[in-house]
């Protein structure tokens, strides 16, 4: 082995140097984290979560505040303990500057003592329990999508004064996203004087609806359903077979006739009305801009999920160009997720309230068939709904949370 | 059956050595993210040697266990959250609940062996996951419990940060290691080794084999409730995803890999699929490829398991 020369070690410790010093903060990437499911039952939720942020990323060039953004992705399993690790690896490991994802509430719950520990920003796009901004809320976690009680309130509200519906039985997953829709739903429709007849509630892994649909009485007004996924198709299919379709008027949470189900759907569906923060019928021109470029893209119509995180992007790429690209400084970009008004959101406007839950439209869709294709055509605007309706927060604070 | 020299000792001895010794030295030159990963082994690591207890040593392939595991760390979860009690309290309620579940449900199941065994601890397995999901007062449901004290600051240490709880949970590994160590060496143990290989000789000699398969059902319960206290302070949360059918087959999977009835093989099982789970799944989104190929792997060419490679199959 040959010993290095002096003379050949100082100007390669020369260029070392200069390497270094070229590397300044500014040249060195904002890491984002981010997780969803994307394996497991729950996977393609997340993944319409994922895509809608990546369609956002390519849209600014993976560029904000000047500086290059890393996204580092991570499969959260739809399992709370896997969804901790992966954020530790996140954290500690990759040292992310902010995060952003999760899908399930019970995700969403046992990421935030963590999070609040190390202190890092993070957004849900679209963990809904209501309690995450309200009872048991933080302050390092702000919520760019909705509480599961919001557009509910307001449906409540719509059912019996635009509706007419009068009497109701309502039927809902059985977990904490089901109740407080549920809940919000039957707060309102009850101060208006509505009747719920029956609340029934069906496991997560129904497969037949027949000991539930039996139990509806033939003579209420309408059936209030919340499902998704696989439930809300088998639902819509047997609601039709045990000849409620015609008869009952259907109506239900945002989730039931979701984008991400919708397609699957066949004509039992149609004249379904729900509430929800978002449709992808939505008439704007950010909103078609925005259908067109994920139909272009990912060959499907883009689901709430998808909107989700184009949407909680947006945020965070306006946050961080609002500090100019300092991310280092965590409370700053804390700060500036809070105080961020991110504008041309394909689901119209939105403010975030002082408790981390955005203040946004929550529009009445009702199905239709257009041009061969089911979608939510929007019939009715509710603008700008807080997470506490017409509540005052304190007082709302005070009453427990929605449970069964 | 252990006095044989087989081939391979030594390479099982260095493995042993080796692992032992990296535990012990290696945790402060690593990261946090790396010590939370070995926590998470260390962990998880004792849960497969519970199990390995039942289904290695007493023949008796427990489909629920995770569901004692489970149930102490609500214990723990419900203790120290809803009713504010101390670290003793929590740790040793935590104990008892996973102890006298097992001493419960020990009494229904002892009487079934094999395939039957097997449905009845799925089944009661099933039951407690449901009660976890369902009795929402006290289990939060879904959503789970959450805000845990961290264990430092509960038991009252002087130390923060990943190191000290790590080497509270490989202390306590080493305690359980001893532990079933003797346990399976003992005339106990050996007559649990009788039981899997034959009952009714054992029953003809005049073993009441009821007792002890009751017995190490008990025991092997324990050892899980020693790992499910761990389990609740290292996450901070509970909930039902613990004691879920998944988390079952996880961990059966970690003992038929890693080696039934050999203690140790459970341990490297355990240590494996955290491994493969955490570092493959950073590389690519097909990383359940990747462990359903090692399992089947396994199947093919390690049928007892890993820690019995090269060892003259029984």
């Amino acid at each position: 082995m040959k010993r290095l020369h002096p003379a050949l070690i100082a100007p390669a410790v020369l260029i070392a140097a200069t390497l270094v010093t070229a590397q300044t903060p500014q040249d060195t990437p904002i890491k984002i984290g981010f997780m969803v499911p994307l394996s497991g039952g729950s996977a393609q939720n997340g993944r319409d979560i994922l895509n809608g942020f990546l369609l956002y990323l390519d849209e600014i060039g993976y560029r904000a505040g000047g500086r290059r953004i890393q996204l580092i992705v991570e499969d959260d399993e739809a399992i709370p303990a896997v969804g901790l690790t992966k954020a530790r690896k996140l954290v500690e490991r990759d040292e992310v500057h902010v995060m952003a994802g999760a899908l399930l509430s019970s995700t969403g719950y046992a990421l935030a003592p963590y999070i609040e520990s190390m202190k890092i920003p993070m957004v849900y796009p679209v963990v809904s329990a209501d309690d995450l901004t309200q009872r048991r809320r933080g302050t390092w976690i702000v919520r760019t999508g909705w509480s599961g009680s919001q557009p509910n309130h307001a449906f409540g509200e719509y059912a019996y004064q635009t509706l007419g519906v009068r009497s109701v039985v309502t039927i809902a997953l059985d977990y904490a996203f089901g109740w407080e829709s549920v809940g919000g739903f039957a707060r309102t429709f009850l101060a208006e004087g509505g009747r719920i007849r029956k609340k029934i509630w069906v496991p997560v892994s129904v497969h037949d609806f027949a000991p539930y649909l039996a139990q509806i009485p033939r003579d209420v007004d309408a059936v209030y359903a919340l499902l998704l996924g696989r439930s809300a198709l088998q639902f819509m299919k047997q609601y039709r077979e045990f000849g409620l379709k015609g008869r009952v008027t259907l109506i239900g949470g945002g989730t039931t006739t979701d984008e991400h189900v919708l397609p699957f759907m066949g004509d039992e569906a149609i004249g379904t009305v729900t509430a929800l923060h978002y449709s992808a019928a939505l008439k704007t021109p950010v909103n078609e801009a925005f259908v067109q470029a994920y139909r272009a893209r990912f060959k499907k119509v883009p689901s709430y999920y998808s909107e989700s995180m184009y949407t909680g992007g947006k945020w965070l790429v306006a946050a961080i160009n609002a500090i100019d690209g300092r991310v280092d400084n965590r409370t700053a970009l804390l700060d500036a997720i809070r105080k961020a008004r991110p504008t041309e959101l394909p689901r119209g406007p939105v403010e975030l309230d002082a408790y981390g839950n955005p203040i946004e439209n929550v529009y009445i869709r009702k199905v239709e068939r257009v041009n061969g294709e089911l979608q939510n055509t929007v019939i009715d605007t509710f603008p700008k709904v807080s997470q506490f309706w017409k509540y005052d927060p304190a007082e709302y604070l005070r009453e427990p949370l929605y449970a069964r | 059956m252990a006095e044989r020299k087989p081939l391979g000792t030594t390479w099982r001895l260095a493995a042993t050595v080796g692992l032992a010794v990296f535990l012990l030295v290696g945790p402060p030159f690593l990261s946090p993210y790396w010590i939370g990963l070995l926590t998470q082994m260390v962990i998880l690591a004792i849960l497969a040697m519970s199990l390995d207890l039942l289904l290695g040593y007493t023949g008796l392939p427990s489909l629920g266990h995770a569901g004692l595991f489970g149930v102490a760390a609500y214990g723990v979860g419900i203790l120290s959250t809803t009713y504010h009690a101390g670290f003793w309290v929590s740790v040793a309620g935590g104990l008892l609940t996973g102890i006298v579940l097992a001493a419960l449900v020990g009494l229904i199941v002892s009487h079934v062996r094999d395939v039957y065994f097997l449905m009845i601890t799925l089944a009661l397995g099933m039951v407690l996951w449901g009660l976890s999901y369902r009795w929402i007062p006290m289990t939060g449901g879904d959503n789970g419990i959450s805000g845990i004290p961290r264990f430092e600051s509960h038991a009252g240490l002087p130390v923060t940060g990943p190191i000290p709880f790590y080497y509270v949970a490989l202390l306590v590994l080493a305690v359980c290691s001893v532990l079933m160590m003797r346990l399976v060496s003992s005339p106990f143990g050996l007559t649990l080794r009788g039981i899997r290989e034959n009952e009714r000789r054992m029953t003809s000699l005049g073993f009441n084999t009821w007792v002890h398969c009751y017995l190490s059902y008990v025991l092997s319960g324990a050892f899980a409730s020693v790992a499910g206290v761990m389990w609740a302070y290292y996450n901070g949360f509970v909930s039902p995803t613990y004691l879920d059918l998944t988390a079952s087959s996880e961990l059966f999977l970690m003992v038929t890999l890693g080696g039934p009835a050999t203690l140790a093989g459970p341990v490297f099982g355990a240590g494996a699929i955290v491994l493969l789970k955490n570092v493959m799944s950073a590389y690519t989104a097909r990383w359940l490829l990747v462990l359903g190929i090692v399992y089947i792997a396994t199947i093919m060419w390690a049928p007892q398991g890993l820690w019995n490679l090269g060892r003259r199959s029984t």
